[in-house]
């Protein structure tokens, strides 16, 4: 049997982070009421005319440059023509011949290697409604209707489920780290589409192609794949033919289903759109927009390794989500040099467990980067020791508060008084005579017992390394 | 005095000068609807409460010191422009019942200025079609014959105009559909230029080409309404920001010195030979008066009328999409599904002539035939727009036509809508070209018929085309 190869191109929704709708000045709240962000524009009165939301057209083309794309220094709008209940115009205002992006691509790191994926183009358009289907109708929310729509349009690229997923994940980290979407996959910020085909090795055209539609979440679009995949190579494998539809993933049978023809013969006559006048963007403005971009996930990896002295591990796993790595940051400045690494420390471990245990992002957590930085450099001043710090931490994730006021309140500074920790020295070795001599007799491990006897005695409070030497002059003084 | 056929000057005068009040003034409008609209059906419906509850605010605001060359005046409005809490059907079966919900840039000016929304004229349906005989709801007739159409799509408009039913109105032009029932019925229409008044809230037919425009009883009142309509919309994109002159001051130029360009492809075989001798005899009294006269060409003028209906059925195709019966206007009863639903709606809710140009419009944007006759429109377009700028580098304005005819009379040409189209010849190309086109009444026909004289300016050239046309009407025509 011939082996077959896979090819997979994606076509990825966007919603844009614009106060506003595309093409109107209805609010974007989501969750509101249905219809109440809504206005003739929208809801597609007669007379109402679209304006130009010049905002979305920034935030596309800055997503543009952060891709790689050229940037269409004239853009036009079309319309594409269907009926469905969803459209309040029956049309949707897109782009067709003139997209705001052309080019780019996204870099995906898998296991054998980096590999670059394309971008045939990126354009603006506006989303349509929400359907909601109830047990004997329908109903029509508009208040998603005109949400600005990026779509970005890769090449067939991709070869697996794995490197699809890659490539979403690698979009929505620089679409993040852009500041152009939330991304949130719950909310529908984020959707895609897939065209997926296979033919047999050797092969140099491309199988018929096989749209898939309807997947919520990068789980979902996995799966379909997966799914799809199987479907394929059994029909080509036992000689058959793959038919060129569009067909719609139904996440609780776990397949992929034919969609009615209906749905499937379009013919969306698109024409340019007639009231608006083509985007022009000059030059200055482009640059401007250039000069001003965020950087890029690569980039800062780069960076926060030069300038904290973090291991390329860590910046890594913190450049992972910009959040996190702008928590980070702001921690690891006010700590100031030095302590870079020990700020990656904190965060990547107690930090990274507690927002895991509670399923929750940093930016849903009380922490600020101020309260980690103070605390950091209590325990590096030794004015509290390690165990303090990790028993505050939970609290200042749950409540907030500067962990210096709390260290202050309850009195948890560490104790460095020598003659009051040799007192407690002697108490424990008076307690534990066994553990002195086991010392003596060679068991070094013993000291340790004795250091954590005295850290009890204290309450936990005492200098764990002033502690160490004390019980180590103590033993050596009774030898 | 009958008040109700002062011109809009006149009436803003007395007003001024408490000769009467805007109840009375509107009042009067109102009986003069009452008394003469059960022949003529020039408006679709009045709302004379609202009216006269306008009129009561106006003569407050004067009595507080208030003034303006609106204030307190009576308006008709077609009935596809919205006016906010008023039925807005574009005579369609469609929008059956449908009451506004907000108001259109140009009926909250019009608001803005004081003016007195009276009620809402008939047109053909979706302003398609060129003789008010397309309305779904009633035939309007021509004030100055009866058994005659008023022309279209404004002809409700231009008949209650001219027959004493409004001292002006608003009408909109996407083929002629201002300038054609003014010649018709006997009034002044302006065709502002493309992008000179906002189309927001003016339910669209062809967004490329449709322009909303006064229809007035002369050339200075069409001077007054342009100036409250004129100017950038934010709200429509395809408004531009070009400053609006002072259109009043503007008319008193004079015909000394102005260059009037006839396009020969405009004086041709098949024109009526009355309407022509009024239209000669027009020029020539213009150019006794001190006008230059030259021949100009605008070689493409022949593929005017196809480009025209390829360009405003396709993006009509689009426009008339939202008639679906999902959110407003008439739905079918019990649709099997949803496709039911759009189909009987729409079959049920539009007219022929709507459907046929629907059908049109979608083939020629439909795969495989785009480039044939969308594509190629729009370069046949582009080359119309290059005959014009090279003939206004020999004009200042060209004076032609409006239509082949005078009015013809009612169901003569129903039934062939070929015929029909070509009745648009002269009016089709300024849309195409974004020019503004002003019809001005120049002469009767032997049965008294009247004949409009076209004057055609560059793209926001209104001021010229005022200019000339207030000349011709105040000095030179007889």
């Amino acid at each position: 049997m011939s082996r077959y190869l896979v090819t997979i191109g994606l076509e990825t929704h966007v919603q844009l982070k614009t106060a506003t709708k595309m093409f109107c000045g209805c609010s974007l709240r989501f969750g509101a009421e249905p219809n109440t962000n809504v206005c003739p524009v929208c809801l597609g009165y007669p007379g109402a005319l679209p304006v130009m939301n010049r905002e979305a057209v920034r935030l596309t083309v800055v997503s543009g440059l952060m891709l790689g794309c050229g940037i269409n220094r004239h853009s036009t709008f079309d319309r594409k023509n269907y009926f469905y209940p969803d459209m309040s115009k029956d049309y949707q205002i897109s782009q067709n011949t003139h997209p705001l992006c052309v080019g780019g691509g996204v870099t995906i790191r898998m296991p054998e290697g980096e590999r670059r994926v394309r971008i045939n183009h990126i354009h603006l358009e506006e989303d349509a409604a929400k359907i909601n289907h109830y047990a004997r109708h329908s109903g029509v929310d508009f208040n998603r209707c005109g949400t600005p729509l990026m779509e970005i349009v890769s090449e067939p690229d991709l070869s697996s489920p794995d490197e699809a997923m890659a490539y979403l994940q690698a979009l929505k980290q620089i679409l993040l780290y852009a500041g152009v979407s939330e991304c949130n996959l719950e909310e529908g910020n984020m959707r895609s589409d897939v065209n997926i085909s296979v033919r047999p090795e050797g092969q140099e055209t491309l199988g018929t192609k096989v749209e898939i539609k309807n997947m919520n979440t990068f789980k979902g679009i996995y799966a379909a794949l997966e799914y799809e995949i199987a479907r394929q190579l059994a029909a080509v494998s036992r000689g058959g033919v793959i038919v060129q539809e569009t067909r719609r993933w139904e996440p609780d049978l776990g397949e992929t289903q034919p969609m009615r023809s209906k749905e499937n013969a379009h013919d969306y006559r698109y024409f340019p759109e007639p009231d608006l006048v083509p985007v022009s963007l000059d030059e200055a403005l482009v640059a401007e927009w250039r000069a001003a971009l965020p950087e890029l996930p690569a980039a800062r990896r780069e960076r926060m390794v030069a300038e904290y002295g973090i291991p390329e591990y860590d910046a890594g796993v913190l450049a992972d989500a910009k959040e996190n790595a702008d928590f980070f940051e702001a921690a690891a400045r006010q700590c100031g040099k030095g302590l870079g690494k020990t700020v990656s420390n904190w965060f990547m471990t107690e930090v990274m467990r507690l927002l895991s245990e509670g399923g929750r992002t940093i930016a849903e957590c009380a922490l600020t980067p101020e309260a980690l930085a103070e605390l950091v450099a209590l325990v590096d001043s030794r004015v509290i020791n390690g165990p303090t710090a990790k028993e505050l931490l939970p609290e200042l994730f749950a409540s907030g508060g500067m962990p210096g006021a709390l260290v202050k309140a309850r009195g948890l500074g560490q104790v460095s008084d020598v003659s009051a920790l040799e007192g407690l020295v002697e108490q424990a070795l008076a307690a534990n005579p066994k553990s002195a001599e086991d010392y003596r007799a060679g068991k070094k491990a013993a000291a340790g017992f004795l250091v954590g006897q005295v850290m009890k005695l204290s309450k936990g409070k005492a200098d764990p390394q002033l502690v160490g030497r004390l019980v180590a002059e103590k033993l050596a003084g009774q030898a | 005095m009958d008040i109700a056929s002062l011109t809009v000057c006149e009436a803003a005068e007395g007003l001024r000068k408490r000769a009467f009040s805007s109840v009375e003034l509107t009042r009067s409008v109102l009986d003069a609807i009452g008394a003469k609209d059960g022949e003529l059906n020039a408006y679709l419906s009045v709302d004379a409460e609202g009216a006269l509850r306008q009129a009561a605010e106006a003569d407050a605001a004067r009595a507080a010191g208030a003034d303006g060359a609106l204030l307190g005046v009576p308006v008709a409005v077609k009935d596809l422009i919205n006016v906010d809490g008023q039925p807005c059907t574009c005579a369609s079966k469609i929008l059956e019942g449908y009451t506004s919900a907000y108001d259109a840039t140009v009926s909250a000016r019009l608001r803005a200025a004081g003016a007195v929304f009276a009620g809402r004229t008939n047109m053909d349906e979706f302003a398609m079609g060129s003789s008010t005989e397309g309305s779904a709801f009633k035939v309007t007739r021509n004030p100055h014959d009866v058994t005659r159409v008023p022309g279209g799509s404004s002809g409700g408009s231009a008949a209650a105009v001219a027959g004493g039913e409004a001292l002006a109105a608003l009408g909109t032009d996407t083929g002629g559909s201002i300038r054609q029932p003014a010649a018709f019925c006997g009034c002044v229409g302006l065709k502002p230029s493309y992008g000179r008044v906002s189309r927001y809230g003016v339910t669209a037919y062809a967004s490329s080409l449709d322009q909303v425009g006064p229809m007035t009883r002369t050339v200075e009142d069409a001077a007054v309404l342009l100036q409250a309509l004129a100017g950038r919309d934010p709200r429509d994109g395809t408004t531009l920001d070009v400053p609006v002159p002072d259109y009043r001051a503007a008319l008193k130029g004079g015909l000394k010195g102005l260059r009037i360009g006839l396009p020969k492809e405009y004086y041709i075989e098949g024109t009526d030979p009355e309407v022509m001798a009024c239209v000669r005899r027009a020029v020539d009294a213009c150019a006794a008066a001190g006008a230059e006269v030259v021949e100009v060409s605008l070689p493409h003028t022949e593929y005017a009328i196809a480009v025209y209906y390829i360009v405003a059925t396709a993006e009509a195709s689009a426009n008339l999409a939202r008639f679906d019966g999902v959110r407003y206007g008439h739905r079918t009863a019990s649709p099997e599904s949803v496709f039911e639903l759009y189909a009987k709606s729409r079959a049920e809710g539009f007219g022929t002539e709507v459907k046929r140009r629907i059908i049109l419009g979608t083939y020629v944007l439909s795969s495989g035939y785009y480039d044939a006759y969308y594509g190629r429109a729009q370069k046949v377009r582009t080359l119309i727009r290059r005959d014009y700028a090279e003939a206004f580098k020999r004009c200042d304005v060209m004076m032609t036509p409006v239509a082949p005819t005078a009015a013809y009379r009612i169901g003569e040409a129903c039934d062939d809508p070929l015929k029909m189209y070509l009745g648009d010849i002269f009016t089709v190309p300024a849309n195409l070209a974004g020019l503004c086109g002003l019809s001005v009444p120049c002469g009767r026909t032997a049965a008294g018929l009247p004949v409009g004289l076209q004057v055609l300016g560059p793209a926001f050239g209104e001021e010229t085309v005022l200019r000339a046309a207030y000349a011709y009407e105040r000095e030179v025509r007889s």
